[in-house]
């Protein structure tokens, strides 16, 4: 009990605050349209894979609102893969610190996914603006729409630890990293409905993927209903336990490796 | 009886060396099926122990790679110890260099706050010392510049003064002193004087024994990663002199000149006083006494001349006896003499000097009767010229004045 009121003491919320804020005035320095890049990178990247994937490939013609569904997708996806390759090099980024002052150092990989946060929650903005025009309905299961967050984040953020304090050793986790993400995206059902898969097995497969199973769930709630979710896929609304159990087991894991050897990360940097 | 506050019991530490940089997965998959990983292990420190007691100014000294910075990152709680137990009671500060975490990207207001934030100030505490820290740093007009286009001094000033705000009881100096103009190192040694003041205990890693002597309670001598000795400033200073000059003579050993035997004149000892008690630390306004013993075994004419060698091996001046006590036939009867040299202190910059003295037959080109010197023996008397002359640089104190001549008021 002690040991948590410290980790949340005075004295770490106001670092963990003051060092998103650098990394937010840093992260657009000389840029000329600056903050407006947080909304318009994942606005692009949605323009160009809908006009290939929804225009060109005819992709997702039976799902209602599919530009918003690829969106969501997409913006989903983006945090994930912003918390895991950001946390992934914070530690070794920040070593100016590291070697020079006494900080909890998972402040250092926390801060990096509250920028993810924050930049989630401009997407966010934008998908909600698409919602309106696209007369979505607003759809009762949208409450349960912060929960898909939090399994997003809770997974993300157990890989950004074990990642970032692997990192400090071995510098080829940021190669492998990359190629992972890469594979990530398409094994994820993100450009193409899960409809389009027929093999059951396979998407059962694709549904243990944490990420896979709240990007379904976060589009059959806000979305559509028409979205192919593990309650389906697996028959059953328990079998979540799989890929739920996978981000806390991740989580605690990466929380136990990162304390082992956040010990040495002065020495080792 | 002051309460500890640092409490270091047989602390050791070491790294790993590897010899092959094993910075790749394939390199750890690799190493998994070979036997043994070749690595070095590098023994820092070894067996380490000592107490800070509350209010005290402690030197940490030590030459480069002795390992007195792992010692501060360890009290930092920046490295852990392999073994041994490092007790703190109350709260030190978090770092050990200053001005951690600057970003040259930002201005030098951002970084302030950034700074504060990294010692555990809020925003809020930060708007009430602000104005202070920008003026003790003296930067007033640029603080809404990026900190990339401050010059070093500048940087380093804004660092020092967001530093010394931290509200804590131990803080933990390395090396601050060698930076900055001497004007901003004047303010440094004050406010020194005034934390010292205020009772907080100092860590204080430093070469320059003059501040080791001037501001210290008891220091510890690291030599090699073990504790050679732990003392009086004094003590402590004479032994890293004593360790410097063992090393140097090391090498020079076979070099050392020998000293005239049998000579009719031969010098017995140099003693250094001030103010009639023995003595090698001087300030500005002491005069240096040096008693030199003789024994005249052949009365034959001479002159003495006493002279200062600097830290560096360069002889810096002398002082002739002929100009007074007699530029001819000066001689003194068989038998023990003490003959006295008074030099006032003010003239010689800081340093570490060693004293010699020469006995020569009168003439405009002498021969040597005995000498005490470096090149000819290691126990010259070693003197040290503290904080006096920090106002100035150069070789020697310039004597002269400045005044105002003519005032034309408007």
């Amino acid at each position: 009990m002690n040991k948590l009121k410290k980790v949340f003491s005075k004295e770490n919320k106001v670092l963990l605050g003051e060092l998103v804020r650098t990394e937010f005035k840093l992260r657009y320095q000389g840029s000329i349209l600056g903050y407006a890049w947080s909304l318009l990178r994942p606005l692009v990247m949605f323009l160009i894979l809908y006009i290939v994937f929804v225009k060109f490939l005819r992709l997702g013609g039976d799902v209602p609102h599919f530009p918003i569904y690829l969106l969501l997708g997409i913006v989903l996806w983006t945090f994930f893969a912003d918390i895991t390759s950001q946390g992934l090099g914070s530690v070794v980024g920040r070593g100016d610190l590291i070697r020079k002052i006494r900080i909890p150092r998972w402040i250092i990989v926390l801060s990096t996914s509250v920028s993810a946060i924050i930049n989630l929650g401009l997407n966010l903005l934008v998908v909600l603006v698409f919602m309106y025009f696209n007369k979505v309905d607003l759809l009762e299961t949208s409450l349960w729409f912060p929960l898909v967050l939090i399994e997003i984040y809770i997974f993300g953020l157990g890989l950004a630890l074990f990642l970032s304090a692997s990192f400090v050793k071995y510098r080829d986790i940021s190669y492998i990293w990359e190629l992972v993400l890469q594979a990530g995206f398409y094994v994820t059902p993100i450009l193409y409905p899960l409809t389009l898969i027929t093999n059951v097995d396979y998407q059962k497969i694709l549904l243990i993927n944490p990420v896979a199973q709240a990007i379904q769930d976060g589009r059959y709630a806000l979305v559509t209903h028409q979205t192919l979710t593990t309650t389906q896929v697996f028959g059953h609304a328990y079998y979540r336990i799989i890929p739920v159990g996978i981000c806390i087991f991740v989580l605690i894991g990466g929380v136990l490796y990162f304390r082992k050897n956040a010990k040495s990360f002065a020495e080792n940097l | 009886m002051k309460d500890v506050m640092i409490s270091v019991e047989s602390i050791s530490k070491s790294f790993k060396l590897p010899h092959e940089k094993q910075g790749s997965v394939k390199n750890a998959f690799v190493n998994i099926f070979r036997s043994k990983r070749t690595f070095e292990q590098q023994k820092v420190l070894n067996n380490v122990s000592f107490d800070i007691k509350e209010g005290e100014f402690f030197g940490i000294v030590g030459r480069n790679g002795s390992g007195k910075s792992t010692l501060l990152k360890l009290l930092a709680g920046i490295y852990s110890p392999d073994r041994g137990l490092i007790k703190i009671n109350g709260k030190l500060t978090p770092f050990i260099e200053l001005g951690v975490g600057f970003n040259p990207e930002l201005t030098g207001r951002e970084n302030v706050f950034l700074n504060g934030a990294l010692l555990g100030f809020s925003r809020k505490d930060m708007d009430a010392m602000y104005d202070e820290i920008v003026a003790f740093a003296e930067i007033e007009k640029f603080m809404d510049q990026k900190l990339k286009n401050y010059s070093s001094g500048m940087q380093v000033r804004l660092a020092f003064s967001i530093a010394i705000r931290a509200k804590t009881d131990i803080l933990l100096i390395d090396e601050v002193l060698a930076v900055g103009d001497a004007n901003f190192q004047r303010k440094c040694f004050k406010i020194f004087r005034d934390i010292k003041a205020l009772g907080k205990t100092v860590v204080f890693v430093t070469h320059d024994m003059g501040a080791v002597q001037e501001y210290c309670d008891r220091a510890l001598m690291i030599q090699d990663g073990e504790i050679v000795d732990i003392g009086t400033p004094r003590e402590i200073a004479l032994r890293y002199e004593l360790a410097n000059t063992e090393d140097q003579s090391g090498s020079t050993k076979s070099k050392k000149l020998e000293r005239p035997k049998n000579p009719s004149i031969q010098i017995k000892d140099i003693k250094i006083k001030s103010g009639g008690k023995a003595s090698k630390r001087f300030s500005i306004k002491d005069e240096i006494v040096a008693d030199v013993d003789i024994e005249v075994s052949k009365s034959v004419a001479f002159q003495i001349n006493l002279f200062f060698v600097r830290s560096s091996g360069v002889y810096m001046a002398g002082i002739n006896s002929n100009e007074h006590l007699g530029l001819e036939n000066y001689k003194l009867p068989v038998g023990r003499h003490t003959l006295r040299c008074k030099v006032q202190a003010g003239q010689l910059v800081k340093d570490e000097y060693s004293v010699g003295v020469g006995i020569y037959t009168e003439g405009y080109s002498p021969d040597l009767i005995d000498i005490i010197d470096q090149t000819y023996t290691d126990d010259t008397p070693q003197i040290t010229i503290i904080d006096s002359s920090i106002y100035q640089d150069g070789d020697f104190y310039l004597q002269g004045e400045w005044l105002e001549t003519k005032n034309t008021k408007k």
